[in-house]
């Protein structure tokens, strides 16, 4: 078998179907959507297309469809956009600590700004809890900012009930969900469950990096953070990344055929990959909670065995997973995440994070579990004395 | 009228006999540092070189300033050398000194000039004189310093006459190619470019070696010596790298030595490989980034253990340098910011938590004859990956 990639969550590879629809794109539809003309028509139609493919999966209008350059960016758009457009009315937001650094940074900066930021903690399986939200909550709060799955140990979010419980605030703040790593796997339905704004990115879901988009409800208010040709209703100025675009649209379209085909499809994955290794490790500790999380995260540590080195290890036999999440693994620092579940530095040293999708297969985890159980023996002969 | 960049050498001159073979591998070094400038051209004459016919200057000062052996650049102006001509273009260079000021006058000048022409009309003074007071009698708001001056403006009347006022430091040195060849031990820290180019400023040409132990480090600390070795070329010209495979020395001295001596041993084992390295290389020193104390295995009793590894001579140009100085080199040089990016030493598995500082010879020998060394470097040599890394272009 040749390589065995497991770091979806970090990024997907295109799959034929999007790679298609780009390339017939790049050499067909060049033209500027915003043009009079007949090229700049056909270019519209498109995105208007990407638009619709995109918001059949979250069962939004596709007017509600803002494309970006990717998850940071729809993150910083709806967060720091909330905050200047609600700036006046209150300076309180309300996060949690375990958010993607493309949150927690635009809350630094906010903080910089004056703003107050309350971080919620969460418990050993990664989940915040509703109790402290409501605690949370002041007259003053303008922006609640959670994310749906988390991206290092897939712990899920009660973001419905998180909606629910704002629908009853006197002063409703702005609810933002960062939805990136469980679009097109998890249900996500931001008007029917009362979110207004959800980050997505293109290149979790088979399409090409460089594109994302956010969910607005209509009538939710932000402020623009780029300024030019008033393209996308003024809130997103900037000529249309159309490629990139129509390669989101298809990828939410690939995605949303194979979670049709077998919803259970990621999770059985999972259950035989779980399986499979509390049998060959005992000792492992799963993170976060293994019932209830997302079907394409799992973390998981394996103490005694350095996360960087088993990550080297499992390479030179072309197995490919992360440590923490691919973003903090270039600093030493233990990640925020599993600091914030409560580990210890041993075991959250000894974490990897392995990550599936529809392309995964069944005979891969089963190569892979004897593969992963030579790496971690391997590993755990040279520990530090 | 032409702009040309005077190039100056120096220490050169002190070679005797074997001075034309010093200036030849200056002047092919100089062309190599310029090749990427295409139409310009290297002269020599008279105890210095001009570079001439090129379009933008800044980048060419930039390049020749790297170059080890030479001195000091100034871009000039060569014209004809009747006086009037001598003063139209000092007075162009003077007036747009003035402007720059912008009324904030006086601009105090001295005037600087040398005749190798002595069938030149005036002598020197007389030149520094008279030119002194036309610009004087023109240019209000300049004024004569002749102790610490603004401006010196330089006259020098050879087969032409030059004019500059500018005077740019070069690296200094010896040019590369002219003092042999050394083996540089690179980690990818701080301190071991910056001895591989202070070597390399004697003239010595390099090969590196990088020791690798994989996946104990990724691959990323890998291509982070690259990049610094690619960041060196451009002092010293194309650098052979040789990633040596560590692990499996690293892992026998684990299971086998004792735990205190496993950072003395792993560089004795190092310097060995090094020097193997060498002698393939045809190479006659080693170079590391060593200085006294800086951490455990770089005590003089660690370092005399290392050094008794080898019977090559081992070069520690940093060995008295406190970190401060060698940090500042290292911004100058421009390899600091590919030197503190974190990939290294990801794994602390192999450091031992006491390392001894003041090892003792006799039982570190002792402790090798625990592992099969001579097998394990034989090994590790022949599975050397070499990657060539020639002078990026287009650097401007």
């Amino acid at each position: 078998m040749g390589q065995i990639y497991l770091d979806y969550a970090a990024t997907t590879p295109v799959v034929p179907e999007v790679a298609e629809a780009v390339t017939d794109c790049l050499k067909k539809d060049f033209g500027n959507p915003s043009s009079m003309h007949r090229l700049g028509i056909q270019a519209e139609k498109r995105i208007r297309k990407a638009r619709e493919q995109v918001s059949h999966l979250l069962r939004v209008e596709p007017e509600e469809i803002i494309f970006t350059s990717g998850g940071t960016e729809s993150n910083n758009m709806a967060i720091l956009g909330t905050a200047y457009d609600k700036g006046r009315r209150g300076k309180h937001c309300i996060t949690t600590a375990i958010e993607h650094p493309s949150v927690l940074n635009c809350f630094a900066h906010l903080e910089k700004l004056g703003y107050e930021v309350t971080y919620l903690p969460v418990d050993r399986n990664g989940v915040i809890s509703l109790e402290s939200l409501q605690n949370a909550l002041r007259e003053d709060t303008i922006l609640v900012s959670i994310m749906h799955v988390n991206n290092e140990v897939g712990s899920i979010e009660p973001v419905q009930q998180v909606a629910s419980l704002l629908n009853q605030c006197k002063n409703r703040p702005v609810f933002h969900v960062d939805g990136i790593q469980s679009f097109g796997k998890l249900p996500l339905y931001p008007k029917e469950w009362g979110i207004d704004l959800v980050s997505l990115s293109g290149h979790k879901i088979h399409a090409p990096k460089g594109v994302g988009a956010l969910y607005r409800r209509k009538g939710v208010r932000i402020q623009p953070i780029l300024f030019g040709g008033g393209q996308q209703g003024g809130i997103r100025s900037g000529t249309e990344n159309i490629t990139g675009i129509v390669g989101m649209g298809t990828g939410a379209d690939w995605i949303a055929g194979r979670h049709a085909e077998n919803d259970r499809y990621l999770y059985e994955l999972k259950e035989a990959l779980v399986s499979g290794i509390r049998k060959g490790f005992p000792d492992a500790v799963i993170n976060g909670d293994p019932e209830n999380s997302a079907p394409h995260i799992l973390s998981v540590s394996f103490p005694g065995a350095k996360g960087e080195v088993l990550l080297h290890t499992l390479e030179q036999e072309e197995v490919y997973v992360s440590t923490g999440s691919a973003c903090s693994s270039r600093e030493k620092k233990i990640s925020h995440v599993l600091k914030a579940i409560g580990l210890n530095e041993r075991t959250a040293d000894g974490s990897i994070r392995i990550s599936l999708s529809y392309l995964t297969t069944p005979e891969e985890i089963a190569s892979f579990l004897p593969i992963l159980t030579r790496s971690v023996q391997r590993v755990r002969e040279y520990t530090r004395r | 009228m032409e702009r040309v960049i005077l190039i100056r050498y120096g220490e050169i001159y002190l070679k005797g006999q074997n001075r034309p073979f010093f200036e030849r591998t200056l002047y092919d070094n100089i062309k190599k540092a310029l090749a990427e400038f295409s139409g310009i051209r290297v002269t020599r004459a008279q105890g210095r070189f001009y570079a001439e016919n090129y379009e933008e200057e800044a980048p060419v000062l930039r390049a020749l300033q790297r170059v080890f052996g030479l001195v000091s650049v100034s871009p000039a102006y060569k014209v004809g050398k009747d006086f009037e001509t001598l003063f139209e273009y000092s007075s162009k260079i003077m007036t747009e000194q003035l402007s720059r000021l912008q009324g904030k006058t006086p601009l105090t000048f001295k005037v600087e000039s040398r005749r190798s022409d002595k069938k030149y009309p005036m002598d020197s003074m007389e030149i520094n004189r008279e030119m002194g007071s036309r610009l004087l009698e023109a240019l209000p708001g300049l004024k004569v310093d002749v102790h610490h001056p603004d401006i010196v403006l330089n006259i020098e009347i050879r087969e032409s006459g030059y004019l500059y006022h500018e005077v740019f430091p070069c690296a200094g040195g010896m040019p590369t190619g002219t003092s042999g060849k050394a083996v540089l031990l690179l980690s990818g820290g701080i301190d071991s470019p910056v001895a591989g180019y202070m070597i390399a400023k004697r003239g010595v040409a390099l090969s590196a070696v990088h020791f690798h132990s994989f996946p104990y480090t990724s691959d990323r600390s890998r291509e982070k010596v690259i990049d610094l070795c690619r960041i060196l070329t451009r002092y010293c010209g194309p650098i052979r790298l040789h990633v040596v495979p560590f692990t499996r020395i690293q892992q026998e001295l684990y299971k086998k030595c004792p735990d205190s001596q496993l950072t003395v041993l792993m560089r004795c084992y190092m310097m060995k490989i090094a020097e193997a390295v060498a002698r393939r290389e045809k190479a006659t020193a080693l170079v590391t980034g060593e200085s006294i104390g800086q951490v455990a295995s770089q005590t003089m009793d660690s370092l005399a253990v290392t050094n008794a590894a080898v019977s090559m001579p081992v070069f520690r140009p940093l060995i008295g340098f406190d970190k401060v100085d060698i940090v500042n080199i290292s911004k100058r040089i421009e390899t600091y910011r590919t030197s503190i990016l974190p990939y290294e030493d990801c794994c602390t598995v192999f450091t031992p938590r006491h390392p001894v500082t003041h090892p003792r010879l006799e039982k570190i020998l002792e402790s090798e004859k625990l592992i099969n060394g001579e097998e394990l470097i034989q090994e590790a040599v022949a599975n050397i990956e070499e990657i060539g890394i020639q002078p990026d272009r287009n650097l401007f």
